[in-house]
């Protein structure tokens, strides 16, 4: 078995990003996810890759959308608001159907906000955050080994489907440490028929674009990108279901909220309570499986986020408002302690009762 | 199940994160489950920093330590903000020649080292921190001092060769204070 060794998410993250082939990263310090960058300053001219520090987020993404249209595998990284000066450049990259790994380690806002950790970019990274009709398959760590799973995953999906995978942890699961471990990863490459690459007088132009002046034609491009959207809905959905084999009660947790959830969910089954927890590992897609498996049996869910409510409403529509949904939430770097979840779950039962 | 939940406090530069750090690889030599978790906000430029780390056998679910079973507090603050949230039957380390107060609580076990102090006169003014968890593994029944030295042996990089045996001799005088 690989040696098991400590490391921050956020060195976690760059490694397996090195590891999964990434050799261009494109970035701006911001707290708390400057270790990614360190990493890869470190790292990355000893592998003949190429580490940058751009001017400005804006320009990192963009350093990001050039290198992804000539075929690299490419990355950048950022906290809440640098994620929001990136969003142009995340619309355009999806509007030229590139693949780029952006990964948003989330701090407490709106505006500045604060240094600590939160989830309130939920609604930006699943239901857009740059302008148009667009989506990103958007991943949620909740441990440091998954820090690094899902990179990989997330720079495979992005070449697979041809667009942005985002990674959506926050500022615990960046800065803590914990062990893990790099087993040999199976790592796809793609064949990249459209990249800028140079003709060589060999072949036709490659145009990388996202600019439509018929509508007829930008038309018909955003139904080919929805068709590809629903193929991910179905196929890529990720989730794990936590003692919920005869749960009455459901909490829904992703990442560092899942990780105290668990604490609640252990307590309360301690005392009787059928509870169970559903953190889903893709936001979007939303895991709805997960939630039509359970929804004969569920009478109340509890939703547990870092923010005054946002997937709330992903839970309400993937239950179809079968049963209940409560919030139990802290927001601008709070966190809830395992006892606030447990008061709420306790409520769940007696609302149900 | 044992899981023991260990929380570091004091001023930056008081080597907590390192602290943090030591039992964190010293129960992942161990083969334990193991978590660390380090404050990283404006205090840690030169106000209280903490760091907590949880050991277990079993996977460890939050990272964030409400309620310890170990503090560790180097400074007054960090003792009147956390003696409070000691599990009873907990542990207190408290760093004397820093910390002139007194723990007032009798469900909890406190042991009081004059690190800070210890340190000064062995001239190893920085290892304050090292004295004390020496003393916190001698007396803690889920924690042993076997082992340190590999730990060390990880933990100091090779260019500062000279400070792996200098920790080694925190380490002791914390293992034989009081005996």
């Amino acid at each position: 078995m690989a040696e098991r060794i400590l490391m921050k998410g956020n060195e976690a993250i760059a490694e397996a990003a090195i590891r999964a082939g990434c050799r261009h990263y494109f970035g701006y310090p911001i707290t708390p996810q400057t270790e990614i960058a360190a990493y890869m300053a470190k790292k990355m001219p000893k592998i003949g890759g190429v580490f940058l520090q751009a001017e400005s987020e804006i320009a990192s993404i963009n350093m990001v959308y050039g290198a992804a249209a000539a075929g690299m595998r490419v990355m950048t990284s950022s906290s809440s608001p640098g994620i929001s000066l990136k969003a142009e450049g995340l619309s355009y990259i999806a509007g030229s159907d590139v693949p780029a790994l952006v990964v948003n380690v989330q701090r407490g806002g709106p505006g500045l906000g604060g240094i600590q950790p939160s989830q309130s970019d939920y609604f930006q990274a699943t239901k857009g955050g740059g302008h148009g009709d667009y989506r990103m398959i958007v991943l949620a760590p909740a441990s440091v080994q998954e820090m690094a799973s899902l990179t990989i995953k997330g720079f495979d999906l992005a070449d697979k489907y041809l667009m942005t995978s985002m990674i959506l942890a926050d500022g615990t699961i960046g800065q803590m440490m914990e062990p893990i471990t790099f087993e040999d990863a199976e790592i796809k490459t793609y064949d990249k028929p459209w990249a800028l690459t140079g003709t060589e007088c060999k072949r036709p132009h490659n145009v990388v674009n996202s600019l439509y002046l018929k509508p007829d034609e930008l038309e018909k491009k955003n139904f080919e990108r929805y068709e590809k959207y629903e193929q991910i809905e179905k196929n890529e959905a990720m989730w794990e279901d936590y003692m919920m084999d005869d749960a009455e009660i459901c909490v829904v947790a992703f990442g560092i909220a899942s990780r105290v959830a668990k604490n609640a969910v252990m307590t309360a089954r301690s005392e009787g309570i059928k509870v169970g927890l559903i953190r889903p590992i893709t936001l979007w897609p939303f895991p709805k499986a997960a939630f039509e498996a359970v929804s004969d049996r569920v009478r109340a869910y509890v939703s547990v986020e870092l923010n005054m409510g946002q997937m709330i409403e992903d839970v309400r529509l993937a239950t179809k408002c079968s049963a209940p949904v409560t919030l139990c939430n802290r927001t601008g770097g709070m966190i809830p302690s395992p006892d606030e979840i447990l008061d709420s779950i306790r409520n769940a039962q007696k609302g149900v009762l | 199940m044992k899981t023991t939940q260990i929380l570091f406090a004091g001023f930056g530069g008081q080597g907590i994160l390192f602290s943090g750090k030591f039992l964190a690889y010293k129960g992942l030599i161990e083969e334990l489950q193991v978590s660390w978790l380090p404050s990283y906000g404006p205090e840690m430029r030169g106000g209280t920093a903490n760091c907590n780390v949880i050991l277990s056998d079993t996977p460890v679910g939050s990272p964030i330590i409400t309620t310890p079973d170990v503090l560790v507090a180097m400074n007054l603050p960090s003792l009147q903000k956390y003696v409070g949230t000691v599990a009873p039957g907990g542990q207190i380390y408290v760093d004397s020649s820093l910390i002139n107060a007194k723990v007032e609580r009798d469900d909890v076990q406190v042991f009081y080292i004059p690190a800070t102090q210890m340190a000064k006169d062995e001239g190893i003014v920085s290892l304050a921190n090292m004295i004390i968890v020496g003393h916190l593994l001698e007396n803690h029944s889920e924690l042993s001092f076997d082992g340190v030295n590999e730990v060390v042996e990880k933990l100091v990089p090779p260019k500062k060769a000279v400070l792996k045996e200098l920790n080694i001799k925190a380490l002791t005088l914390g293992k034989c204070y009081g005996k």
